[in-house]
């Protein structure tokens, strides 16, 4: 049995979470019925819900284990998508500051070069793309965005570069992140952004939500300085 | 208001201040944190009165000095066959004493256990980070790590010379090599003999062992094919499988998401124990049902309750 999108697969695991899975491969429809899912469970939430985590084809959704059990988690689960007339949420607009100086893009020549085109036409390709915030992960504040256009989709590195520093805005395949901390990556590092995805803000930890759009929009060094 | 003033002798790696963790964030990439052995950690609270999440120290094998150097403190050890030193005293982990201005307090890895914690009879001061004060791995925020020569400062410090003394090491806190788990969620991508494999063989702990998560040794347990499952959630317990059939236990500090199957997840309550085994200890895994796991969880908070309770009115 495959799970779809309208066939959800419900995973108990151990004594206190449900994985619901809704495909087995990336894919929009897939993608879209776990942010359902996710702002449905929002709205309602059940006794003893503890938290609940979207990805790219599942949601997890952890509990309380002295409070409630999987069956009745699973039940709830299964009500709120028959309930389900809700459209997908309206997702936030969020935009990223990018600034592509060759000293803080030290990959853009070599995507350049493995994409056939111009350091500039990277850029633009970069800047035109259609970003959404998929899921978070590997370390705080780590959004990966889909959407990176076609022409300028590559592989990984063959090895992680150290040290790469927070705020690299880096590219791999599909997905594009905009790094938070001093980090190991084999993506490629392709401009550096001056935007905080940890804001400091308490109330507002973070700048996305799974779910949101993001656009990039490219500065000077001098704004990109001036926003440090 | 009455302060005591400790300075690091000595830190090993992966001495940590902590508490209860930060639970509700995987969602942003962040991961609980919070103890390793979270029952002994809260424990070592209960026995001074304090409220179960409050800041203590994580002190792993690498040891950890204190010197006091104004004040006086009464503070809990609990959690592993530690030792702790004064200059006139040797006593074991499991014990509550006070450290006076002028005195060291020595903590180094004793017969058994990978873990220890010190809980104060006061306010351990320390970096704050989306409300809670645990170390989180990766980044370093919140308490952070102890560094040698840092200074803590434990305000509204207390010396408590009628609760020290030993505590009671319940049977439960130490090392449990036997890990009570559900298969899944991706036991799909394993062969029933690999799964018959993984539950009925001998692994061994391997030298991999942090807060991030143990790499264990033994027989391969290889998915039946070269795998790219979009990134999921993980969950610390999770028993993920490289392409090359080695199994890691993810715990405190694991990364949220994650993209190799996972075997099996372990419960809860048997990671506390289990990170208290060292490397080449023996491990393997009992597959249980969720019901199972659920039913076992509701005795073991009982059980858990009624001996916390026990330390509190002492």
């Amino acid at each position: 049995m495959q799970p779809t999108p309208n066939a959800p697969i419900f995973r108990p695991i151990a004594e206190r979470a449900v994985l619901v899975e809704f495909g087995t491969v990336l894919g929009q429809a897939a993608h879209q019925a776990v942010l359902r899912l996710d702002q449905a469970l929002a709205a309602q939430r059940f006794v003893g819900f503890r938290e609940s985590v979207p990805a790219l084809v599942n949601l997890l959704v952890e509990f309380d284990t002295l409070a409630t059990d999987h069956p009745t988690v699973i039940a709830h689960l299964r009500g709120l998508l028959t309930a389900q007339t809700i459209a997908c949420p309206q997702p936030a607009q969020r935009e990223v500051l990018i600034c592509y100086d060759t000293d803080l893009a030290p990959d853009l020549a070599a995507v350049a070069q493995q994409s056939g085109l111009t350091p500039e036409a990277v850029i633009n390709a970069h800047l035109f793309g259609n970003y959404a915030v998929f899921m978070y992960g590997f370390a705080p504040g780590y959004a990966y965005l889909g959407g990176v256009p076609k022409a300028i989709r590559l592989d990984r590195k063959p090895s992680p570069v150290r040290g790469v520093a927070a705020g690299s805005v880096i590219i791999a395949g599909a997905q594009c992140l905009i790094t938070t901390l001093l980090m190991p990556t084999g993506w490629w590092i392709i401009g550096r952004s001056p935007t905080a995805i940890l804001t400091r803000d308490p109330a507002r930890p973070f700048l996305f939500d799974v779910g949101d759009k993001v656009h990039f929009r490219r500065i000077s060094r001098a704004e990109y300085e001036a926003a440090q | 208001m009455t302060e005591a003033i400790l300075r690091v002798a000595f830190s090993g790696p992966h001495v940590t201040i902590q508490d209860a963790g930060r639970p509700g964030l995987m969602r942003y990439g962040v991961s609980a944190s919070g103890p390793m052995d979270r029952q002994s950690f809260k424990l070592a609270n209960a026995v001074l009165g304090n409220p179960p999440g409050h800041p203590g120290i994580e002190i792993s094998l690498g040891g950890l000095s204190l010197r006091c150097k104004s004040g006086a403190v009464t503070l809990a050890l609990a959690g592993g066959g530690f030792i702790a030193e004064t200059p006139d005293r040797k006593l074991g982990a499991w014990n509550v004493l006070t450290l006076r201005a002028g005195e060291t307090l020595t903590i180094r890895p004793g017969p058994w256990g990978s873990w220890s914690y010190l809980a104060f009879a006061g306010n351990l001061q320390a970096e704050s980070w989306l409300g809670s004060r645990a170390t989180h791995g990766s980044s370093g925020f919140g308490g952070g790590k102890l560094a040698m020569g840092q200074t803590l400062t434990i305000t509204n410090a207390q010396a408590l010379p009628n609760r020290e003394g030993p505590i009671p090491c319940p049977i439960w806190a130490r090392p449990r090599h036997l890990l009570r788990c559900t298969l899944g969620p991706q036991d799909r991508f394993f062969n029933t003999e690999t799964l018959n494999t993984f539950t009925s063989a001998r692994f061994e702990m391997s030298d991999a062992f942090d807060r991030m998560g143990l790499r264990l040794r033994g027989p391969s347990i290889a998915p039946t094919a070269a795998l790219s499952i979009p990134s999921e959630p993980i969950l610390r317990g999770s028993v993920q499988v490289s392409g090359d059939g080695t199994a890691t236990v993810l715990l405190s500090d694991h990364q949220t998401t994650g993209g190799y199957p996972k075997i099996a997840t372990v419960l809860a309550d048997d990671l506390d124990a289990f990170v208290q085994c060292r490397p080449r200890d023996a491990a393997m895994f009992q597959a249980i049902t969720p019901a199972q796991a659920i039913a076992i969880t509701r005795q073991n908070a009982i059980r858990f309750a009624a001996f916390e309770d026990r330390l509190r009115r002492a």
